[in-house]
């Protein structure tokens, strides 16, 4: 069984969002890139299971698509165990131009099992892997915070509203993640910083694509007005304050 | 412009959600006088159908004959034949747990462009302009749809009902799709009945590491009984396995917008606010003077959680007595 997990390359979580001067563009000047937190669960769990010699998991790929300047992140999924690496040169558009390159890259690999993380930290879009699994034309599960082999089979947590489900679907699929599938992204070892350097990282050509949406202007969310501060000894006016002021009580 | 709306059901019935759904559509569908029709998949009562109605939705279809486990291949093409039928350039979906499912498909079928998550009507709706957030809250971005068709999922608690007083057509739909399409196989169904969920509560009361011990959660979730809120808690508690980790907040977790966010013992790193920010109002309690929670909330103490928790129900308790 051979598993792809798609890697988007996404400023670190705590990076202060700047833009252009004319707001049309973000300024990724002095931004620290990280392997976006979703995928790098997945990725985590795509260790864990072909680590565990009872499951048939010959290779785990990583694959993002993006300049050059995402390989320091495939080289980190590498160094966190990936085999091996794809990065699509091309620079990124929208979801939908995103998912025509990687569904490119699914269809000359082979793949069993494709993860992706639920959305992207930066756009927010949840969109990559249902379009991706639309265009293969193959099954796929969202809300996935469980993933074990069993044989040949795949059994797939998914969460719904109040639960949980259990579910299979034929392979190939594409399994779409979140929080759960992993307890904690697993952190490169020094072994693995090492070895990561002479392991495959192909760049293969972008396939022609298209756009469905574009992003016209940026805009920081406006500043708040200054906490309230209420004496520790005296809650019973902040009871006063959510029922009189905020009227929420 | 004609606008379809998807409109989900939980076991047969309709919640908020389904009618903030509507009233968004209908908002659409009147900055250009076309009309809503509402999508129900599943087996739904006809009353239950007709409160679409109350909304702004002009016509209803129900696909009844549908089963009701979600495949994400079926559904997407029960949608799609709606749209077709219809003639729709819009479709409204929720973004949750199904909308993110089945509307990134939905646009690879429609060759619709997609924009997700998104808080209010579009500033235009030829071309589609809306505005939706980026960076997990730390910045909007005015979104463009550059194809003929639109999909627009809708954040949770972030649109107003609005109560039209209109009534809707009922008419049964057969979407011509053939079953086989689904091929998910549902082996098992773990479900809480009866709890509130995070994502529908109108008040959340919430803890952090600054509760010490799994063992501290008692006046927590007496406070949130007493509220008729919903329990929550920071990453760092669902990863240590205090709390389960469908009530982790935050950038990771789950992105909530309740009227109320009570923050016990968080200190509100950017990625726990990443999922609380859009809380009309929050309440934070840390024995940290300088705790980024503060800059976030709206009214804050500073003190030991387990001092102020049992104050503060017994203070709740006296003021509801009155």
């Amino acid at each position: 069984m051979r598993i792809l997990v798609c890697i988007s390359n996404v400023p670190d979580t705590t990076t202060r969002v700047k833009f252009s001067s004319d707001n049309t563009s973000v300024d990724n000047s002095g931004v620290q890139w990280i392997i976006n937190p979703w995928d790098e669960l997945a990725l985590t769990r795509a260790m864990e299971l072909k680590e565990d010699s009872s499951n048939a998991i010959s290779t785990v790929t990583v694959a993002t698509v993006g300049p050059a300047t995402a390989d320091p992140t495939l080289r980190k999924a590498l160094a966190i165990g990936a085999d091996d690496a794809i990065r699509v040169e091309s620079e990124t558009g929208d979801a939908y131009q995103v998912a025509t390159q990687l569904a490119a890259v699914c269809k000359s690999g082979d793949f069993d099992v494709v993860l992706c993380g639920i959305e992207s930290s930066d756009y927010n879009g949840s969109a990559v892997g249902g379009m991706l699994s639309e265009i293969l034309d193959i099954p796929s599960v969202s809300a996935v915070s469980g993933l074990k082999a069993e044989g040949e089979e795949v059994i797939i947590s998914r969460d719904i509203d109040g639960g949980r489900e259990e579910v299979s679907v034929p392979l190939p699929f594409v399994a779409i993640v979140q929080k759960g599938i992993a307890k904690e992204p697993r952190i490169a070892a020094m072994r693995g910083i090492m070895m990561a350097r002479k392991k495959p990282l192909q760049v293969v050509p972008a396939v022609e694509s298209e756009t469905l949406t574009g992003y016209l202007e940026f805009a920081l969310p406006q500043a708040k007005a200054p906490c309230k501060m209420v004496d520790a000894d005296h809650v019973k006016e902040l009871v006063g304050l959510l029922q009189n002021e905020a009227k929420v009580l | 412009m004609s606008v379809l709306v998807y409109t989900e059901n939980w076991d047969g019935r309709f919640k908020k959600l389904s009618y903030e759904l509507v009233s968004y559509a209908s908002g659409i569908a009147g900055m250009t006088g076309g009309s809503v029709t509402a999508l129900s998949i599943g087996n739904v009562g006809r009353d239950e159908l007709s409160t679409l109605g109350s909304y702004g939705a002009t016509n209803v279809l129900s696909a009844e004959t549908v089963p009701s486990g979600l495949d994400n291949q079926l559904y997407t093409q029960v949608i799609a034949a709606a749209m077709e039928k219809t003639g729709a350039k819009v479709l409204v979906m929720a973004n949750n747990n199904s909308g993110k499912a089945i509307a990134p498909r939905l646009s690879v079928r429609l060759k619709a462009g997609l924009a997700s998550g998104v808080t209010a009507l579009p500033e235009s709706v030829d071309p589609v302009i809306v505005q939706k957030k980026v960076f997990s809250g730390k910045a909007y971005a005015k979104v463009k749809i550059l194809s003929d068709s639109a999909i627009l999922t809708l954040s949770q608690n972030s649109f107003e009902i609005r109560e039209t007083g209109g009534s809707a057509a009922i008419e049964a739909f057969d979407p011509g799709v053939d079953a086989s399409v689904a091929k998910t196989n549902i082996r098992d169904v773990q479900k809480q009945e009866g709890k509130l969920l995070l994502t529908d509560a109108e008040l959340v009361v919430s803890g952090g590491r600054g509760m010490k011990s799994p063992d501290n959660w008692g006046p927590l979730e007496e406070l949130a009984g007493i509220l008729g809120a919903a329990t929550a808690c920071s990453r760092p508690v669902s990863d240590e396995g205090w709390r389960p980790h469908e009530e982790h907040t935050g950038q990771t977790g789950k992105i909530i917008a309740p009227n109320l966010y009570m923050a016990f013992g968080i200190s509100g790193a950017i990625q726990h606010l990443a999922g609380v920010s859009a809380s009309k109002c929050i309440v934070a309690v840390n024995t940290d003077k300088d705790a980024p929670i503060f800059e976030a909330a709206d009214y804050g103490i500073v003190g030991d959680a387990h001092k102020v928790l049992p104050e503060l129900i017994a203070e709740i308790k006296a003021a509801r007595a009155q």
